[in-house]
């Protein structure tokens, strides 16, 4: 039987990798662009989700968020696809062509994954207004980009991490190190820095491109907690999608602090046992992104070129449920100031 | 010496042909499960297959997958089986692309820096499957283990190297990162096809290329007999002086170079710069493909296309309200049940070749029940 078992190992290889990709998506498109009872003028709009779709608990539910509140406010007739991990550029293009072609004025495209594809299809369907979350890359006269400044928001959980801390040790946990969440890392520690120059901050990424499971591997989340927290570190930030969930059990586990990512982590149902152990979040408005996006096209208003949400806008905030940074509210909204008055320039690469 | 028989032939088809049958009723009975409807699946399916841009991309991504499995194929064919085909050929497409669009190329002819690419790729994958294969030969690892360990390394050393100190193009303001995007003189530009807004990758005709040298290698050179020689029986190997250890590294080295190419179709036709949304995961796609393929240039190719067309029509059937998952579904259970098909159609010929025997020898007793164990189960020759 020998000449067979390189032939069964592969197949079993195979099935278990198909398998654990197929996991990844979890789709709930069903009731999608059937639930409205419209006057007939609605707008069609098209979403081209990243990989996870909606469902992912994290980016990707933010902006089924807005597009949900959009939907009960306008009555909107939308479609839902969702990215397949590993896909090429020549899939994301159809994608997007696909709703293009179907009838989809509005296209919304989650993630700057799609930006090399956009940057290819927008031309072609002029009369189709496109917004591309997270990306400056896809620029043309019906492309609007959603971008939000991240590095600011991160700098105020930054500064709570450093007012907390006693060991002046804290952690930055990235989920996959891309440039976008460098931005995360870069204004933390700017945060960081800003109340103790001293402070050692700590910095892991859970997976390096083209792996991205480090957004969703709660295991790998915990383990990289672990070692900090064993390190002296006791507060740690997950900038890590739903990997972040490992990290505050570990904190929740040695006692320690966690600061979350996106949403308002404190306050999500699948967190409720560990959200005692979680500072503050760092808010990241995709679902506000969204709505004003429709919002705008509705009132025939679309605006080409980049849009930053930034705190001055309210795009990105820190999170006080749970009363953790109640003490330091005061020093926190003196730093927001700052940074809206322009006297504190916080860096956004490194 | 195998006759041609018509028998032979079906029986080479019952297999791959009940698998796919297969593959489609548990896809049925998933989407009943669901509570979603097969016609509309296969009608959102066949309504892709005929849209000129879908067919395009399908055989762009076919492109790849072939060259994938071709690699995978070439360690089959010795025994060998390289899972590195992924990471050789993202170091490699890294690499070459780093070299591609380098400033000082820019003066070179077009030709010249085409296959100046090419042969880097190729270099490089051979250089990194070469690392597993002299620890085979001289430390004995067996090279699935050290494979997928390159595998994890490469993705490291791509990470490394994809910075804007080293490899890397300084991009202010953006979220991706990349090699710095290859001029026209070193793009290999695509075949257009009326209809569809993508082109037909030009590199396909090197995957044929690839394809047709695959073919005249194993079956009319010495160096291929001796290679399918090695890989039915080691020890019948050495005993008529072949040297296994020069196989091994020879079909690694080679396995590398073919495995540089599958990156090259996309990064030379279409991206024309490495970046963080390159395509991962071909080299895993090339396994099922060859598996499907049973290693045969030809199979493979069909294969390769299947698959293409499957992974292409994922869009199609999310718009038409199917879960794109089904279409993992579907593969996986492909690749699944045509191994079991092969075995179950390889025992039922094993059977019905004795029985001939036996008959032709004026014997009527029946020796599938001696369960026969006989080492003659390589059927699938070139």
């Amino acid at each position: 039987m020998r000449r067979m078992r390189g032939t069964r190992l592969a197949a079993a290889a195979l099935a278990l990798g198909l398998g654990l990709a197929a996991c990844g998506g979890s789709s709930d498109s069903g009731d999608a662009g059937s639930g409205s009872t419209g006057d007939g003028a609605q707008l069609k709009v098209g979403l081209a989700y990243d990989i996870g779709g909606r469902g992912d608990q994290s980016f990707n539910d933010s902006a089924a968020r807005g597009i949900d509140r959009a939907k009960q406010e306008f009555g909107l007739d939308i479609k839902e696809l969702e990215a397949g991990a590993g896909e090429s550029e020549a899939i994301k293009e159809d994608r997007l062509r696909q709703l293009a072609e179907g009838g989809y004025t509005t296209v919304i495209a989650v993630g700057y994954a799609y930006a090399t594809s956009l940057a290819k299809v927008a031309p072609d369907y002029t009369d189709v207004q496109f917004a591309l979350v997270d990306s400056e890359d896809a620029t043309g006269d019906n492309i609007a980009n959603i971008v939000f400044a991240e590095e600011q928001g991160s700098f105020l959980v930054g500064v709570a991490a450093a007012l907390k801390s006693t060991t002046d040790k804290v952690g930055f946990i990235g989920g996959v190190n891309t440039p976008l969440i460098q931005k995360f890392e870069v204004g933390f520690t700017a945060g960081v820095k800003q109340v103790k120059p001293d402070a050692e901050v700590q910095v892991k990424y859970l997976t390096e491109p083209p792996d991205f499971t480090g957004f969703n591997d709660p295991a790998k989340g915990e383990t990289a907690a672990n070692g900090m927290f064993d390190a002296g570190v006791d507060i740690v930030y997950a900038a890590a999608g739903g990997s972040g969930n490992g990290v505050f059990k570990a904190a929740k586990a040695k006692g320690k602090l966690g600061i979350g990512v996106d949403s308002d982590q404190y306050n999500l149902p699948g967190l409720a046992e560990v959200k005692d152990v979680i500072l503050t979040s760092m808010i990241k408005k995709v679902d506000v992104g969204v709505y004003d996006f429709i919002s705008s096209v509705k009132d025939g208003e679309f605006a080409k070129g980049v849009k930053v949400y930034d705190l001055e806008q309210g795009g990105v905030d820190y999170a006080t449920s749970g009363g953790k940074v109640d003490d330091i509210k005061a020093q926190l909204d003196d730093f927001k100031k700052q940074i809206v008055d322009g006297t504190i320039k916080v860096p956004a690469q490194k | 010496m195998r006759r041609f028989a018509p028998r032979a032939v079906l029986l080479g088809l019952a297999a791959p042909v009940g698998a796919l049958v297969f593959a489609v009723l548990v896809c049925a009975v998933v989407l009943a499960a669901t509570g979603h409807s097969l016609f509309d699946t296969i009608d959102a399916m066949v309504t892709a297959a005929q849209r000129p841009r879908t067919f395009v991309n399908s055989l762009n991504s076919a492109t790849q997958y072939y060259l994938a499995a071709i690699a995978v194929a070439i360690g089959f064919r010795m025994k060998l089986f390289n899972i590195g085909v992924d990471g050789q050929y993202r170091l490699a497409a890294m690499l070459s692309a780093a070299l591609a669009g380098a400033t000082w190329m820019e003066g070179l002819p077009s030709v010249l820096r085409i296959t100046m690419t090419i042969v880097a790729a190729m270099l490089v994958g051979a250089a990194w499957a070469g690392v597993a294969a002299l620890l085979k030969v001289t430390r004995g690892i067996s090279e699935v283990i050290s494979t997928i360990m390159l595998n994890a390394i490469a993705t490291y050393l791509v990470s490394y190297l994809l910075n804007p100190a080293r490899l890397a193009e300084e991009r202010p303001g953006s979220n991706n990162i990349g090699t710095r995007p290859i001029t026209e003189g070193g793009q290999v530009g695509g075949i257009p096809v009326s209809g569809s807004s993508s082109d037909l990758f030009g590199l396909v005709f090197l995957a044929a290329a690839v394809g047709f040298a695959y073919w005249f290698v194993l079956s009319r050179t010495r160096f291929g007999f001796e290679l399918k020689a090695t890989g039915l029986s080691e020890s019948a190997a050495v005993a008529s002086g072949i040297s296994v250890k020069k196989m091994v590294l020879l079909s690694m080295l080679l396995s590398g170079a073919v495995a540089g190419l599958v990156g090259l179709p996309q990064l030379l036709g279409s991206s024309h710069e490495y970046s963080l949304d390159f395509p991962p995961g071909i080299g895993f796609i090339g396994i099922a493909v060859a598996l499907l393929g049973r290693n045969h240039p030809i199979g493979m190719a069909l294969a390769a296309v299947l698959w293409g067309l499957l992974d292409n029509s994922a869009n199609a059937l999310d718009l038409a309200g199917v879960p794109r998952e089904i279409v993992g579904i579907m593969q996986g259970v492909i690749v699944l049940s045509v191994v079991i098909a092969y075995e179950l159609v390889r025992r039922y010929r094993v059977r019905t070749e004795q029985r001939e025997v036996g008959k032709a020898l004026g014997s009527t007793r029946d020796p599938a029940a001696d369960g026969p164990k006989d080492d003659n189960r390589e059927e699938a020759s070139a």
